[in-house]
């Protein structure tokens, strides 16, 4: 695309529309996808209580998360009286932003990346630690007790589990040997017996993808661990005093990070936009179907669980968090990199 | 600029573009409410919320000093993640001496992890 956009324009100015192009290209679909993801969470939420969900708005319902975004947005913005104004009104902004930003290293496809840097996990770990300040803005700028409540449980709640997460990525780092997420990939191609595609299906890996697929529903604060929005305590959580389009960004945002953990499951253990059997004619179709199927599946997964597993209590969730898988990744650490020590680099 | 750098520029770029969408997503509504005449601020609308009665206490009252707690053991167990990636990456060149250091370092940092759950740093009840 810049060598398109460099022939008319010169190198720089051509790079420069090449590139906000491709963010637009990000960006966009990205909150349509957010929009339909959250449509096609409460129709499988409705399936599965054998309802029928959203089915009045377009053909099935398809629609009806425009709607709805349509009558927020002419919605009158409430700022409470006792509020920190700026800070209120900046938190949503910070949540959505860095919900989007994490998808700048994000492949879609080979080669199919708006920046492959060097050490594009480290910079999607660096952003997703940031998610927590707008969240916690909101819960102190509120000056209102549930959003503050809510807003230290998901504060404590993020940060624990991100322990365990930064720990999970490790032992894929030590096999992959790369930040690279590109990188990640291509060294899941043909990991197993030269023929199957994904770091999950290494019986050491395994149980370091299902620490991250839990790890990933706790960072987000998916059923069962919304503890942030236990509405039978704590009303809406953080977003209780929000209205209008700020109340939607929160939504946005929090949907957006939820496709951003089922892509990085998708790209960490299950190979990312490689078939999962390394087999000529699966190449055929394109990369960023696989990916975008992986991606999918993990968000059908996810909803799943919220249909059907119950609430945590806090303190079950910190015991999760910091008994179980704490150890648990920590000690995987040492396993892999002693295996890979063993195999691998020959002591 | 065909250095490492400019691999974020494109970044940046996204930073700019994301707080533009964000920002013209708060302030937005906020111009057409007031255009529409839906924005119709007073004194019981713009109360903090308190099922039905006005607040009667501080809303940034105490609160539960374990969170301190989660926040320091989170510190520590984050920057050894921190000490950890580098020597993910380079596990290969740096060879068995450099393996042998880090799980010393770990074996350490496991003892520090088992004082703090001895100590009941990880208890919620």
């Amino acid at each position: 695309m810049t060598a398109f956009f460099a022939n008319y324009l010169g190198y720089d100015a051509g790079w420069f529309v090449a590139t906000i192009i491709g963010i637009l290209l990000i960006a966009l679909p990205l909150m349509l996808a957010v929009a339909m993801i959250i449509y096609a969470d409460r129709k499988i939420w409705a399936a599965m209580a054998l309802r029928r969900g959203p089915n009045v708005v377009g053909p099935f319902g398809l629609l009806q998360s425009f709607a709805d975004g349509l009558k927020v947005f002419l919605k009158e913005t409430i700022i409470p009286s006792s509020a920190n104004r700026g800070l209120f009104l900046i938190a949503p902004i910070i949540t959505f932003t860095v919900a989007l930003l994490a998808w700048a290293v994000i492949p879609f496809g080979p080669g199919m990346v708006l920046a492959n840097v060097n050490v594009g996990l480290l910079y999607i770990l660096a952003i997703s630690s940031l998610g927590v300040y707008g969240i916690i803005l909101a819960g102190w700028a509120s000056n209102s007790k549930y959003p503050f409540y809510s807003a230290i449980r998901a504060a404590a709640q993020m940060v624990s589990y991100e322990v365990s997460i930064g720990f999970v990525l490790v032992t894929v780092v030590l096999w992959a040997g790369t930040f690279n997420l590109s990188g990640i990939i291509e060294a899941q191609r043909a990991h197993i017996f030269g023929f199957i595609n994904g770091f999950a299906f290494n019986p050491l890996l395994f149980p370091m993808a299902v620490v991250f697929l839990i790890s990933s529903m706790a960072e987000t604060g998916r059923t069962p661990f919304d503890l942030t929005e236990a509405e039978s305590e704590l009303v809406a959580g953080y977003q209780t005093e929000y209205s209008s389009m700020s109340f939607a960004l929160f939504w946005l945002g929090e949907y957006g990070n939820v496709l951003l953990m089922c892509a990085l499951n998708a790209i960490l253990f299950w190979g990312g936009w490689l078939p999962p059997v390394d087999w000529a004619p699966l190449y055929l179709v394109p990369g960023i179907f696989w990916f975008f199927g992986k991606i999918l599946f993990f968000f059908f997964v996810m909803s799943w669980i919220k249909a059907t597993v119950p609430r945590y209590r806090y303190d079950q969730l910190m015991r999760l968090g910091w008994k179980i898988f704490l150890p648990i990744s920590l000690f995987w650490i040492f396993l892999v990199s002693g295996y890979l020590m063993l195999t691998r680099y020959g002591v | 600029m065909a250095s490492v750098a400019a691999g974020y520029l494109p970044i940046l770029l996204f930073l700019g573009v994301a707080l533009a969408l964000s920002t013209a997503f708060v302030l937005l509504p906020m111009l057409v409410s007031k255009a529409t005449g839906s924005s119709n601020p007073y004194a019981d609308k713009l109360a903090e919320y308190e099922c039905g009665f006005p607040a009667f206490e501080d809303s940034r009252a105490q609160f539960d000093v374990r969170f301190y707690l989660v926040a320091i053991l989170f510190i520590i167990f984050d920057l050894e993640a921190a000490f950890l990636y580098p020597w993910a990456v380079s596990l290969g060149a740096i060879g068995f001496g450099g393996w042998l250091a880090m799980m010393i370092f770990l074996a350490e940092l496991t003892l520090g992890f088992v004082y703090a759950w001895k100590k009941g740093a990880l208890e919620w009840e």
